[in-house]
């Protein structure tokens, strides 16, 4: 059931929000246990906003566009009072003083968070195997991943524990899990949604968005937490557009333009071929479809890279054991920083600052984060001329369907290919959405990736809209 | 300028990272970083002669508020999840030397 139909059930007062509450609790204790999506389940919270829901629909008020919809919110969403993890040691145990700004707009809305969702630690990963706290396991195939660094949205989603749910899209953070476990997935334009709340990675590429069943429902989460907030500084100051009107048109007459540099050999053919019957359905829908040269985006993966793990090393300088976590002691204060930061880090998390202090070396800083940024230009410069002929652009959201547990752990490079399609997006502050789209030869979900310009969420949903209605049969659970 | 990180180098920025790593780490990192480095020459080679920097996606410059004050966090909620406070403030171990 989608979330939209969920909620206007509540709305009517047709269900009542705690027996949706209580369906959802049930099935996470019953399923969650092989699945692993959530860190913390606040059951006694949800079951008394829940109420509180049903409270304001018997006295005849509107409790919101999301009333009663259950939703998971990934661990590094500040929830006050709610251990927030962000999936690390340093981090075990601390309870935010504050919530983020999403979260108290989804709850406005009337939605009820069923708990904290695992991830990558800190947001760095494309598995979800980085998680201080054990893996998640893919709903469609527990021997595989669901992806990351949001795997414990995107699983959760895709085990119907809850209709919608949050993520943060760092590098494909939503996108890629949202392929590999055959839900909606989406990064908002960068500045659309508030990261006041979201717990940094790198500052200038973080987004939160949503995860659902559906792309209406996605929409309709993203309507709810998109918008300019006073709290957040790098927050765009515009009104946001009717993202649900939108739905309905159709694609014809647009411009789709396949990427060419986000195809060829680094994609396996099962799912280049998903991408190609998505090109034919949309330009049977009446789109106008054509290949395109964004050549900037081949030195994407570098780029993030150098940017990426450089914005990160400053961001978690804060982890010192000094507020708030995890501290290990020392004779001074130099030993406490560097035996806190030893004990409460994993491996990943150790190698992206190590790799970004590097880059910002003294020395090394114009050679690699320099050079990292103006490729970043060159990029953006590529996907603008790219624009000037195409409405929406459309690639594999991810280079293959959901790998084994285990398959890349013990090579980082390879981990990072996965967001060679991904990447490109963030580091250009565009938006993008995946779209399941069929399966791989292996019955696992195949995602197809719609592109758009800055601010151009109603284009991207029209397209994804289209792609929804024309998709061959996902993977059945 | 794509020369082979050495161990050393690698010490020196886990100490600039204020990072207590072990031998086996240090090992371990040496060889990764370096594998990271090497696929990111493409980008320290490129021709980017009059490319301007990019920091930020958004064209945003100076973003302020009126200089008015505003409630802060409720200071007792912080400490209490301070490793260890005191009088009101974060304690620490020692800062400064014994020759300060």
């Amino acid at each position: 059931m989608s979330a939209v139909s969920l909620a206007a059930d509540v709305r009517a007062g047709r269900r009542s929000a705690v027996d949706v509450i209580d369906e959802h609790l049930a099935r996470i204790e019953a399923g969650d246990g092989a699945i692993h999506a959530f860190l913390e389940v606040t059951a006694t919270a949800a079951r008394a906003r829940a109420a509180a829901v049903d409270a304001r629909v018997a006295a005849g008020e509107d409790p919101g566009p999301l009333a009663g919809v259950p939703i998971a919110l990934k661990d590094n969403l500040c929830t006050r009072g709610v251990p927030t993890t962000c999936a690390s040691r340093i981090l075990d145990g601390w309870r935010p003083p504050y919530d983020a700004t999403v979260v108290s707009r989804v709850v406005a809305a009337g939605a009820v968070p069923l708990g904290k969702t695992n991830l990558d630690e800190f947001a760095m990963g494309s598995s979800t195997e980085n998680s201080a706290f054990g893996p998640t396991r893919n709903p469609h195939d527990p021997s595989r991943v669901p992806g990351g660094s949001s795997g414990g949205s995107a699983a959760a989603v895709a085990a119907r524990f809850a209709p919608l749910a949050l993520g943060s899209d760092t590098g494909g953070s939503i996108r890629q899990p949202a392929a590999l476990c055959g839900v909606v997935g989406l990064k908002p334009t960068y500045g659309l949604v508030s990261r006041y709340g979201l717990v940094a990675f790198a500052s200038s590429l973080d987004q939160i968005g949503p995860f659902a069943a559906t792309v209406a429902d996605a929409a309709t989460l993203l309507g709810v937490i998109a918008g300019h907030d006073p709290l957040d500084s790098t927050s765009w100051d515009a009104p946001v557009p009717d993202l649900l009107g939108a739905l309905g048109r159709g694609v014809d007459g647009l411009r789709v333009g396949i990427v060419r540099e986000l195809g060829g050999e680094g994609i396996a053919p099962d799912v280049a071929a998903r991408v190609g019957q998505a090109a034919d359905a949309l330009a049977a829908a009446g789109a106008k479809v054509d290949e395109v040269s964004v050549p900037a985006a081949r030195y994407a993966l570098s780029s993030y890279y150098l940017i990426a793990p450089a914005e990160c090393s400053s961001n978690l300088a804060r982890y010192d054991g000094v507020r708030y976590g995890l501290r290990v002691p020392g004779d001074d204060i130099g030993q406490m920083y560097g035996r806190t930061r030893e004990a409460g880090f994993g491996a990943e998390v150790k190698r992206r600052i190590m790799l970004g202090t590097y880059a910002l070396s003294a020395g090394y800083y114009d050679a690699y984060y320099g050079q990292a940024q103006r490729a970043r230009t060159l990029l953006i410069r590529d996907f603008a001329a790219a624009y000037e002929s195409f409405d929406v652009l459309l690639s594999a959201t991810a280079p293959t369907t959901a790998f084994p547990l285990g398959a890349k752990t013990t090579d980082p490079l390879s981990m990072y290919l996965s967001d060679v399609c991904t990447i490109p997006s963030n580091l250009a502050g565009h938006p993008a959405a995946s779209v399941p789209f069929g399966t791989g030869d292996d019955g696992l979900p195949v995602g197809v990736q719609v592109l758009a310009p800055a601010l151009g969420e109603v284009v991207m949903f029209r397209v994804a809209a289209a792609l929804e209605a024309a998709a061959p049969p996902g993977a059945g659970r | 300028m794509a020369a082979r990180l050495t161990r050393d180098e690698v010490a020196h920025v886990a100490r600039l990272a204020r990072l207590e790593l072990t031998d086996d780490e240090l090992e371990r990192f040496t060889s990764q970083l370096d594998a990271v480095l090497d696929h990111a020459a493409d980008v320290a080679s490129l021709d980017t002669a009059g490319i301007p920097p990019t920091a930020h996606p958004l064209a945003l410059v100076n973003v302020l508020r009126d200089d008015v004050a505003v409630a802060g966090l409720a200071r007792d909620e912080v400490l209490a999840m301070a490793p260890q406070a005191e009088d009101r403030r974060f304690r620490v171990p020692r800062i400064l030397g014994d020759e300060t």
